[in-house]
């Protein structure tokens, strides 16, 4: 098999894979938005509920397609945010996330990087889809977690056209 | 505590373990253990390169052990260079060729090669060497027309793995082989016999290929030792330097230990070669069809049938990111390893996967299980009992995720 490394999760990642708060599709969200691609094996999809005049998150829940890390920080994001104001909300780090996971390893940094990047897609989007004036604290140029969420995406769409090519006729 | 500790803490022991990564990691057999334990405290541990009692005590060992190894092969036990891996053995085929035939540049490696063998030989491009990748079938059986297409009065070497690691394909050696000699009988041939040894008869007087690797841990010997067969007459240079000993092209202090070891495995496994074939097979197909009939949206990967390894088992669970797969099944204590990209260090999925058609998100979802003849019925049962609700999970965890 291919080169393999160790990956020493933390104890809280391994706990939260198998027993991750917040799984799950939620029905009546206010807003919804997804980062990464499954051809990258690295998916992450956000739903929140809001009290909108108060602009606070009242729940939050995940669905995942990716390692335990992975599922690990969108949970753990999702109990970071719960009873938060939009704003702290935003605020939030892929760093805090990996703190509050008792650090990723560094090759899964991206993990939480993701995390947060579909977080703040899903804020993003409920201030686009309401035509909303976005509050001073949400930057117009996209943050450094959204961008690695398009470079993630980007790239999916490059190995995918790349297996296409390569894709077998028999 | 330190995190790994809390890590295991976390995990808890599982009430059932059932070992099935055998492709990284093997134990000692017992009876390979017993034979190594005296060479450690006792005896015949003096260096065979020496003029003493002691070295020669196991100059005599050594010899007997080589011939031992090499009797399965049906080759001249002086024709086998013994080596600290099998890694190290591809590694030094192929530079080893290189080293001492400078003049052809153009090696010859099919697509689904261990990497090993395939950064082995793109590490060449700086000596001007020009590598060329041989595509494979959906079953991963490599491409013969292709192949004799690209051979040409450069080519200095061509290497065509025996069996492949992670899918399980036997390949067609013999007809490469054949290819390559008609066209050009000076360019040399070389296989990586690693999951090949012991799991399917290899015969180099008749299929007679330049070079072969073969590996100890495999089949239950020690790690820390492997083979090259070099045809007598082939020229080949060491890749490192080193001291006076047996071993010229691996110039180390002789471990008449791990000798004993592998030579015990060897002996071993040929002589319930029938047996320990069969016993894997059956099971292997048990759990291989046992998975694709109970569990949904699953791809077999590799060959079905004779053309498959008798030990390997690869299968794709779509909906599922094989890393958390695996730590779920670890969970279950069961033991396996993924081809998605999350396991690797690059973050690429299995270059194997991917060479045999597989979309990313299927190669991501893969599992390797590998059948030794340790392993019983009853595991397989339990590994048959326990993965739909495995899959079950993980699939609930990426729920309406479009994949």
């Amino acid at each position: 098999m291919s080169s393999r490394i160790p990956l020493p999760y933390a104890p809280r990642v391994l706990e939260l894979f198998q027993n991750p708060q917040n799984l799950g599709r939620m029905e009546d969200a206010t807003v919804y938005a997804a980062a990464g691609s499954p051809a990258c094996g690295d998916m992450i999809a956000f739903y929140l509920k809001l009290d909108e005049p108060k602009a606070i998150i009242t729940k939050s829940s995940f669905e995942s397609y990716g390692c335990a890390s992975n599922i690990a920080a969108a949970s753990q994001l999702t109990i970071m945010i719960e009873n938060k104001s939009l704003e702290a909300a935003w605020k939030i780090t892929w760093a805090d996330v990996s703190e509050a996971l008792g650090g990723l390893p560094s090759v899964k940094t991206h993990c939480g990087s993701l995390a947060v990047g579909a977080l703040r897609r899903a804020i993003r989007t409920y201030y686009k889809e309401k035509e909303i004036k976005l509050p001073s604290w949400l930057p117009e140029e996209l943050s450094k977690d959204e961008k690695h969420a398009l470079e993630e995406e980007a790239l999916a769409e490059k190995l995918a056209k790349k297996y296409k090519l390569l894709k077998k006729s028999d | 505590m330190s995190n790994i500790e809390g890590l295991l803490k976390q995990h808890g022991k599982p009430d059932k373990e059932v070992y099935l990564d055998w492709e990284n990691g093997s134990l000692v057999d017992k009876e390979v253990y017993a034979e190594m334990r005296p060479f450690y405290l006792e005896r015949t541990f003096g260096n065979p390169a020496i003029t003493h009692h002691m070295g020669w005590e196991t100059l005599d060992f050594y010899m007997k052990a080589k011939t031992k190894i090499a009797k399965p092969l049906n080759i001249d036990p002086q024709a086998l260079a013994l080596t600290h891996s099998f890694s190290e053995s591809n590694n030094l085929a192929i530079k080893g060729i290189a080293k001492m035939n400078k003049k052809r540049k153009k090696i010859i490696v099919s697509e689904t090669e261990h990497l090993s063998v395939i950064h082995t030989a793109k590490s060449m491009f700086g000596e001007q060497y020009k590598v060329e990748i041989i595509p494979v079938s959906n079953d991963g059986t490599v491409n013969l027309d292709i192949l004799q297409e690209r051979i040409n009065n450069e080519t200095l070497l061509v290497s065509l793995q025996t069996i492949n690691h992670e899918i399980g394909t036997i390949q067609p050696v013999k007809e490469a082989l054949e290819i390559v000699k008609d066209k050009d009988d000076s360019i040399l041939f070389h296989t990586d016999a690693t999951s090949a040894f012991g799991r399917i008869p290899l015969d180099y007087r008749e299929v007679e290929v330049d070079l072969a690797t073969i590996n100890s841990n495999r089949i239950l010997g020690p790690k820390g030792i492997a083979g090259l067969y070099i045809k007598e007459g082939i020229k080949i240079k060491a890749i490192y330097e080193g001291q006076l000993s047996l071993e010229i092209l691996s110039p180390d202090v002789e471990n008449p230990a791990l000798l004993a070891g592998f030579s015990k495995a060897v002996e071993i496994q040929f002589k319930r070669f029938d047996e320990i074939k069969n016993h894997t097979k059956n099971l292997r197909d048990k759990l291989l069809y046992g998975l694709q009939t109970s569990i949904a949206r699953t791809e077999i990967n590799g060959p079905s049938g004779e053309r498959r390894a008798p030990d390997n088992v690869n299968i794709s669970f779509l909906g599922c990111e094989g890393e958390a797969l695996t730590v779920e099944c670890s969970m279950n204590g069961i033991y396996v390893s993924s081809g998605s990209a999350c396991t690797s260090r690059v973050l690429m999925p299995s270059h194997i996967l991917t060479a045999i058609g597989r979309k990313p998100e299927e190669a991501h979802g893969s599992l390797l299980m590998k059948i030794n003849r340790l392993n019983t019925e009853e595991q397989v049962n339990y590994v048959l009992e326990r993965m739909p609700k495995i899959i079950k999970r993980i699939r609930s965890i990426t729920g309406g995720i479009e994949l």
